[in-house]
């Protein structure tokens, strides 16, 4: 005999049909579901990558039915504004880019940001097509404490290249350096006063002027610190030589004024078209083939730094999204940290030459790779530069003040003062600032 | 007692009974002032005598900041060069703003245009602005330098040299705040007495002795007047400085507030920096106690 409560029953039981189906399906491909209806804040440092965050934003939220909020903050401001709001214990955002070459050893010192090994390890959380291995073993090493905590997951290592004009090289009858002696030297012939044109260019304004001292210094192949974080390396011979080759380029092969360069006076002098190379991120390369912002479309090339006295190597600045420890909200937040750098956004960040993600497979993807803007020559020269990355700073907790110290030593050599004191001034005046930053 | 006398009581007692009853009107104003100017003020006190780094806390260290801030020489530097620029960026506008407000207090055609044009400066937005001069004070492609060469002169390194940077900057802190003091000279022209003058011409002096002897000495208050709010104006200028410079070349336009900027947001000093801004509080406080002084001396009778 049929009852009403076992039609209700049985009714109730097919209603509930495609929950089980979906769960189903959740275990055997995964939930991006699972934290809907959350909402989550994230902070970004305004750059061509955020550009194509903000630009997918709406897929993420389809597919998750997380809603987001974000914010572009120029790097100079989120970086303060992130640090005090996270000592504050109440971050106003659940996802943070992190700008690894300032802020690693002072995040990681403070505990500010999750451990996001526990999520990776844990595939209720991580896709099992996000291939974590794929992500470049530099970047990876940036974004891993001295403890092993890994508190935000690499996006993007911003190289440093040499961007150079063919058309100046042509009429001198010179080829692309194969050395930093050989670079100082073809420096040194394109240069002619009379005609406004110099061999080149590079940034001298104090702190900012850093990262092309330190190209120099990795041909040494030697870093700025100790590997410990606790002693300069900054006076010994090789740090000397260094300082003396950035002083030569930029006192005898720079424009006047090039001591208050930063990378936007270089970019525009270079896109003039009467610069030989110069020395900066690759993040810069789009405006020099816009034609609008540019005299030097078809004549610019992008080659790997060459290679200095012992060993050749790209300055790398790694950008990464982390979550707050503070965050109420880890797992929406960690659900989009790893869509941000999953295949699918560094592979359209690598297309629209937005950046130079970390994951090595988007640069041998044909889809991405074919219709690439900058062409194969730009392509290689990221490739090769990303096999000998590098960190660009130290990593200590007070880089700024050791970039504005050391970047006055430089900027003081331009103006004719000499290296070697420079430095040695310079490395007594910073290294009591490490001691203490080391003890606290 | 006198019937005035007793009537003035009258009244004073009054007033005391307003100020009485009606105290709680004043009190949301009160509440404002404490939180926004009391409490941070306080705060920086406190501030000022810890160090305090975001990622390790707050820790008692007493005098020791003031004490650091008379051994440190960027400190020093950054007073001396705070106070060049504010010489430079309050002597110039003071002059061209007088020499202005005398020339637009003539009749002449268009006047109305021409004073209009003159003060669009003031009106625009000094990042902006100062994003627009650092274009054009690039030592290539700025566009100074190209009239500088097109006219047969020397090109300048404008911002791009530590020698020139500081009275670059000046240039454009007059550039933007001429206008301002022309305004407050126009008004104290337009309020001076005709008669001195009609007395100096029957006696035959001329143009420049009746703006000397008479003029001049009319507008004092006036002037004193734009120089206090330039000098306070100058002193805590730093958008200009900051969007054009950073301090730089090396440290050579680091004035005061971009150091004090420097410590508390890009090395997280922020105990260090609070001492760094009582002492530009006072430092402040004195040169307008002064400048204010002066006024009183000089107070049009």
């Amino acid at each position: 005999m049929i009852r009403r409560r076992t039609i209700l029953q049985g009714s109730a039981g097919l209603l509930a049909m495609p929950a089980i189906v979906s769960r189903a399906n959740a275990a055997s491909s995964f939930d991006w579901k699972q934290f809907k209806g959350q909402h989550i804040e994230v902070s970004l440092t305004k750059n061509p990558r955020s550009d194509v965050l903000q630009k997918h934003q709406k897929e993420f939220e389809a597919m998750t039915g997380i809603s987001v909020g974000s914010e572009q903050i120029p790097e100079q401001q989120q970086r303060p504004k992130a640090a005090l709001e996270m000592a504050s214990g109440h971050p106003s955002f659940d996802v943070l880019m992190v700008s690894l070459h300032v802020s690693k050893r002072l995040f990681g010192s403070a505990h500010w940001l999750e451990d996001m090994r526990p999520y990776l390890a844990n595939p209720q959380l991580t896709a099992p097509d996000y291939d974590f291995a794929d992500i470049g073993a530099g970047a990876v090493k940036t974004a891993t404490q001295a403890d092993g905590r890994m508190d935000s997951l690499p996006l993007n290592p911003d190289l440093w290249i040499i961007f150079w004009n063919k058309a100046i090289f042509k009429a001198a009858g010179l080829a692309y350096p194969s050395s930093m002696d050989e670079l100082l030297t073809t420096a040194r012939h394109l240069t002619d006063k009379k005609t406004g044109t110099y061999g080149f260019v590079g940034r001298g304004l104090k702190n900012a002027n850093l990262p092309v001292y330190t190209s120099w210094l990795l041909g040494q192949d030697q870093l700025t610190v100790t590997p410990d974080g606790k002693k300069l390396l900054t006076d010994t011979p090789e740090a000397i030589w260094a300082a003396d080759f950035y002083a030569k380029t930029m006192r005898e092969c720079a424009p006047p004024g090039s001591i208050g360069f930063n990378w936007n006076e270089c970019q525009t002098s270079f896109a003039q078209g009467k610069i030989g190379m110069w020395l900066d991120g690759v993040g810069f390369s789009a405006p020099l083939i816009d034609p609008k912002a540019s005299k030097i479309v078809h004549d610019v090339g992008f080659a790997v730094v060459p290679k200095g006295p012992k060993a050749q190597h790209s300055a790398s600045f790694v950008d990464s999204m982390g979550i707050p420890a503070s965050s109420k909200k880890k797992g929406a937040a960690y659900l989009y940290c790893q869509w941000a750098t999953s295949k699918k956004i560094m592979g359209e960040i690598l297309r629209t030459g937005s950046g130079t993600p970390a994951r090595l497979s988007v640069y041998t993807d044909p889809n991405v790779v074919k219709d690439n803007k900058f062409g194969k020559e730009w392509l290689q020269a990221v490739m090769d530069s990303q096999k000998i990355s590098a960190p660009g700073l130290p990593e200590i907790i007070p880089v700024t003040e050791f970039r504005d110290t050391f970047g006055v030593a430089l900027t003081n050599m331009i103006s004719g003062a000499d290296p070697a004191k420079e430095m040695k001034r310079a490395t007594a005046e910073f290294q009591p600032i490490l001691d203490k930053s080391n003890a606290g | 007692m006198s019937a005035t006398t007793a009537a003035a009581v009258g009244l004073a007692r009054r007033r005391a009974n307003y100020a009485r009853r009606y105290w709680v009107f004043a009190v949301p104003a009160a509440v404002v002032v404490v939180a926004v100017i009391i409490f941070p003020w306080l705060f920086t006190v406190f501030m000022s005598l810890h160090e305090w780094d975001p990622s390790h806390g707050l820790s008692w260290v007493g005098l020791s900041n003031y004490a650091t801030l008379l051994s440190d020489t960027r400190f020093g530097w950054a007073v001396l060069r705070t106070l060049y620029f504010s010489v430079l960026s309050v002597g110039a506008p003071l002059i061209l703003g007088v020499a202005a407000a005398v020339c637009f207090n003539q009749r002449f055609p268009l006047r109305g245009v021409a004073r209009t044009i003159f003060i669009l400066p003031m009106m625009a937005t000094p990042v902006a602005i100062a994003l627009v001069w650092s274009m054009m004070f690039h030592p290539q492609l700025g566009v100074l330098n190209y009239i500088l060469t097109s006219l047969g002169l020397p090109p300048s390194t404008w911002t791009y040299a530590a020698n020139t940077v500081i009275p670059t900057l000046a240039m454009v802190e007059t550039w933007q705040w001429t206008p301002l003091v022309m305004l407050i000279v126009l008004g104290g022209l337009a309020s001076l007495p005709q008669d001195p003058y009609e007395a100096a011409r029957i006696d035959g002096a001329s143009g420049w002795q009746s703006f000397r002897h008479i003029t001049l000495p009319l507008l004092w208050p006036f002037i004193i007047v734009a120089a206090v709010i330039r000098t306070i104006d100058a002193l805590k200028s730093f958008d200009v400085i900051y969007v054009i410079t950073q301090g730089g070349p090396g440290t050579a336009s680091e004035t005061m507030n971009i150091f004090l900027y420097q410590e508390a947001f890009a090395y997280y000093k922020l105990g260090y920096a609070s001492a760094v801004t009582l002492v530009f509080f006072a430092l402040i406080v004195v040169i307008s106690l002064v400048m204010l002084k002066l006024r009183q001396r000089e107070k049009w009778q």
